[in-house]
């Protein structure tokens, strides 16, 4: 039983690197070694999969520039995109954009109905800015504003916490201000929520 | 036996009695929370809460929908917008709960303070029809009853009491407004002072529209 689960893993897992080979190899697996082998995510290293490529695009030139500055944006974004110039950047975000994307489906589900309605509506009377009215209504993102739908609840929860400490993910994006409006109760269930829209 | 009954009894008691106090000093901890959340979201706070979405320096945005530009608007027609958006003559998803807890001191500070921003526009419309654009705002349309915008929005665009300033709006705001403006405005019974501009808004082609609203969103 447990060699055949191991067998079919393995299968699932080369299916997956398959694609990625097609492309380009090297650049690719550069990339799923940490956001996982069909970029769905993996630990700290946020999916990749069905991001909006121009938003992958912007990530990469904060990465270059140093103004995307949380502690593992640092660690490891700014040496993994030091060499890479724009084209290959582009490449590699079309390329994961193209990837259709599976929810993380790893918050805490009583959180869903609050993380929804702060999601919908903000909290006016606290200044929480409404979520949906920058990432649409299913969190699929628009240009360079992200697909946040289905993201893992870690990940969602961590950048929401950076920037209200003060860090940045690039010049002039408004993420700063939202997040210094909620309190960890709210960040709690927008993550919690947020991890379970596909 | 029946002696530790007594203290029990009276532990309890003072239990419940201290529960209640704790829970007094629970609810003043609460109460002057929110009068502290309620300075701390004061003037500053709700402009920064506004210019999330409507643009750092209050110059639109583009996220899912188009946020127009509050810079420089009409402090009149601000003021008509948000009592429009909690009265439900102007649909908006998101306007209608964020206009509902702005007091009419609070709505008049914003305006005044939105009047006042002069950020450069935000740019990006395409250029194409700008020369059309132009001429609609300036001379209208005769054939199509499309009165010249110029008229009421003034030949700078910047609008008076309470008819908007266009110039350096947002090129897909205006575009969804005159397209959506059926939809959108003058709903229910109540009359709606941009009355006239359903028949304009209707008289106007997609490209028309596109047209003008490209041309105002260069206006400084």
């Amino acid at each position: 039983m447990k060699r055949i689960g191991l067998k079919t893993a393995l299968l699932a897992m080369l299916a997956c690197i398959g694609p990625a080979m097609a492309w380009d190899g090297a650049s690719v697996r550069n990339c799923t070694w940490c956001h996982g082998t069909s970029a769905q995510g993996y630990t700290v290293a946020p999916r990749l999969a069905g991001q909006r490529p121009a938003y992958l695009e912007s990530q990469m030139r904060s990465f270059r520039d140093h103004t995307r500055d949380n502690p593992f944006s640092k660690q490891y974004m700014w040496g993994a995109v030091a060499a890479l110039d724009p084209r290959a950047a582009r490449d590699l975000a079309a390329y994961f954009a193209a990837i259709p994307p599976k929810p993380a489906n790893d918050g805490d589900a009583n959180l869903m109905a609050k993380g929804k309605a702060i999601y919908m509506d903000g909290i006016p009377e606290a200044n929480i800015a409404s979520c949906y009215a920058c990432h649409g209504p299913n969190a699929e993102g628009v240009g360079e504003i992200p697909r946040v739908g289905g993201l893992a609840y870690f990940y969602v929860k961590a950048r929401l916490e950076q920037w209200g400490q003060g860090y940045h993910s690039g010049i002039g994006t408004p993420m700063p201000i939202v997040a210094r409006s909620l309190g960890p109760n709210e960040i709690e269930a927008l993550a919690s929520y947020l991890s379970f829209v596909r | 036996m029946l002696a530790p009954s007594g203290p029990r009894r009276s532990s309890s008691r003072r239990a419940t009695s201290l529960r209640v106090v704790l829970y007094a000093m629970a609810l003043t901890v609460a109460c002057s929370a929110t009068s502290d959340a309620q300075e701390r979201g004061g003037f500053e706070a709700k402009v920064e809460y506004c210019k999330t979405c409507h643009g750092l320096s209050a110059q639109g945005y583009r996220g899912w929908f188009p946020m127009p530009r509050l810079a420089g608007q009409q402090p009149q027609y601000l003021e008509n917008q948000l009592r429009a958006f909690i009265e439900r003559r102007r649909t908006n998803p998101v306007m209608a709960n964020v206009a509902h807890v702005l007091s009419p001191a609070m709505v008049a500070s914003l305006a005044t303070h939105m009047k006042n921003l002069d950020p450069k526009p935000i740019g990006g419309a395409p250029k194409g029809s700008i020369g059309l654009g132009k001429r609609i705002y300036e001379e209208g349309l005769p054939e199509s009853n499309v009165p010249a915008c110029a008229a009421c929005h003034g030949s700078d665009g910047k609008g008076q009491n309470e008819i908007p300033r266009l110039a350096g709006q947002l090129y897909e705001y205006t575009v969804g407004q005159l397209t959506g403006w059926a939809k959108v405005r003058g709903q229910g019974s109540a009359v709606d002072t941009s009355a006239i501009m359903a028949p304009t808004a209707h008289n106007l082609t997609r490209s028309q529209v596109e047209a003008v609203a490209a041309y105002v969103s260069y206006l400084q």
